[in-house]
């Protein structure tokens, strides 16, 4: 349903060039949780912009439902990491949900009612007349949330959404990502660089090399699909799966790659 | 009782200063026999006497008209020159340098110019005085859009909002407190104008008039005139004032939470 092929993207400034993301590779199914983890500056933010198509590669391609990504999609939402300033200061919190509405051309009864259920499924329906700066940093990024799911987009991409929130607003916000994906069957590309976040929120977890940027290693996530703050991290099989993708992370920052030739990055 | 010592508090704070210069304005001019400086209470008298009267609708009132016209076109032509320049970056670079000069022009000296080419009607005196304000305002215009955060312009990408919608709930929005910013500049500019035009050529306003008591040796009303002329600023700037609290309620509230 999504494909990353081969993706490649070499910055280019002042007559330097880097290349940050060398040959990456996977593809998502239809109501897919993905979560895509790397050591810092392994070019996730960058694999995450070239999807929404808000960055284009500098070769290889995103394939979205059999068409080439070359601008944001119709159909695609996205919350980003810096929630303070991806919300619209001067509109109210209802306002900012209903925005993008609007614009996909959906009637007033039918927005009133995607924005009441999305604020009710973030837990804040009563902040609706709120404006976003008047709500704490957690809150905030409940709206964003709120945004990109009242849009019914086929696939949402989120970029190290929880940051910088504190550690219990995360716990809540993850299962909330994990109760949203459940009930809707969206397609989700979660990048982290935590990695207790990225066992317990994916089915497949993508561990990314350091930049130049390639795929490491494609762990499946076989925990069950409830999964609870407290059962599922002391699950032995939790702990396991999460060694695992630390010890690729430390391979990763020590400069190593793939251990074997993949399906993902074809011999040449 | 706190809400009313608290009201008390800020009337003592607003008119203090100017209750206390008023009086010893009447006090030390009391038995003033100057020509030039004539006792307060006959440059009341004068006041009462010359601006209570058709003068409102034969002087203040095209004045204020010719002030209104010349600012408003001059934010017109700021946001539709300034829109597109903030958003492109090669516009700028060929651009900025002819604004700088324009910037630097004293805009009086474009009085003499302007009433070369279209008379001592009211159009040079309105082209004056938008041609004076208008460069904090295109600048500050440039600037605010230039600005613009890029997470926003990205989320807007992502939600596929283009065009006009994007110029009204993004663009402007955004560029907003920096308009504003030069739209306060652009207002005490174009009042300085509007003074100075009218008393170079012109048949009525408020500079005409006082030029007039001037030569014609009315100093007490030519004291009023300018009295007039500050209570007209002072109207003005509050004017000012409560359409920041309108468009920029967003901004105070979002930057006092840091």
């Amino acid at each position: 349903m999504l494909c990353v092929r081969h993706l490649r993207k070499v910055y280019e400034a002042s007559g330097r060039s880097v290349e940050a993301v060398h040959d990456v590779d996977f593809s998502l199914r239809q109501g897919e949780l993905v979560c895509v983890v790397g050591p810092s500056g392994a070019g996730k933010t960058t694999i995450l912009r070239c999807i929404s198509g808000l960055l284009t590669p500098t070769s290889g391609e995103v394939v979205l439902d059999g068409r080439r990504v070359d601008g944001p999609p119709e159909g695609m939402a996205v919350v980003f990491q810096d929630y303070g300033r991806s919300l619209f200061p001067w509109m109210k919190v209802r306002q900012n949900v209903e925005l993008p509405l609007r614009e996909k051309g959906l009637r007033g009864p039918e927005r009133r009612r995607l924005v009441d259920q999305s604020l009710e499924a973030v837990g804040l329906a009563a902040a609706a007349n709120a404006y976003p700066w008047q709500l704490s940093g957690g809150m905030q990024q409940r709206v964003a949330i709120a945004r990109a799911v009242a849009y019914e987009p086929e696939v949402l991409l989120m970029d190290e959404p929880f940051a910088s929130v504190d550690a219990q607003t995360r716990a809540e916000l993850e299962d909330l990502v994990r109760s949203l994906w459940t009930r809707l069957g969206v397609t989700i590309v979660f990048v982290t660089h935590d990695i207790d976040e990225s066992v317990y929120l994916g089915e497949r977890v993508i561990v990314l090399s350091a930049s130049p940027t390639v795929v490491m290693e494609d762990v499946p996530i076989d925990l069950d699909a409830v999964r609870d703050q407290l059962t599922t991290r002391s699950e032995p099989r939790f702990g396991q799966l999460r060694t695992r993708v630390y010890e690729l992370i430390q391979k990763a920052k020590e400069g190593g790659q793939p251990a074997s030739p993949q399906l993902s990055t074809p011999s040449r | 009782m706190a809400g009313v010592t608290n009201a008390f508090q800020r009337l003592t704070k607003i008119f203090l200063v100017p209750a206390v210069l008023f009086v010893a304005w009447f006090a030390s001019s009391r038995d003033s026999t100057s020509f030039f400086f004539p006792p307060l209470r006959k440059i009341l008298e004068a006041f009462a006497d010359t601006w209570f009267s058709d003068r409102w609708s034969a002087d203040i009132v095209p004045s204020l008209l010719r002030l209104a016209a010349g600012f408003l076109i001059a934010v017109a032509l700021a946001l539709v020159i300034g829109v597109p320049l903030g958003h492109s970056k090669r516009a700028r670079d060929y651009a900025e340098p002819a604004l700088e000069f324009f910037r630097a022009i004293p805009p009086t000296v474009m009085i003499p110019v302007l009433l070369v080419i279209s008379g001592v009607g009211d159009t040079s005196k309105v082209a004056v005085i938008a041609f004076g304000c208008i460069w904090p305002m295109l600048l500050n215009t440039i600037e605010g859009v230039r600005s613009v955060d890029s997470l926003l312009k990205d989320t807007c990408d992502i939600y596929r909002i283009h065009g006009l919608t994007r110029l009204r709930v993004l663009t402007l929005r955004a560029a907003s407190p920096q308009i504003v910013t030069g739209m306060r500049t652009g207002l005490s500019i174009a009042i300085i104008l509007m003074v100075i035009s009218e008393m170079f050529a012109s048949k009525d306003g408020l500079g005409f008039t006082i030029i007039q008591f001037q030569r014609t040796f009315s100093i007490p009303e030519m004291w009023s005139g300018i009295l007039l002329l500050g209570m007209i600023g002072v109207a003005l700037s509050l004017l000012m004032r409560v359409f920041e609290m309108v468009v920029l309620r967003w901004y105070e509230g979002a930057r006092e939470r840091g």
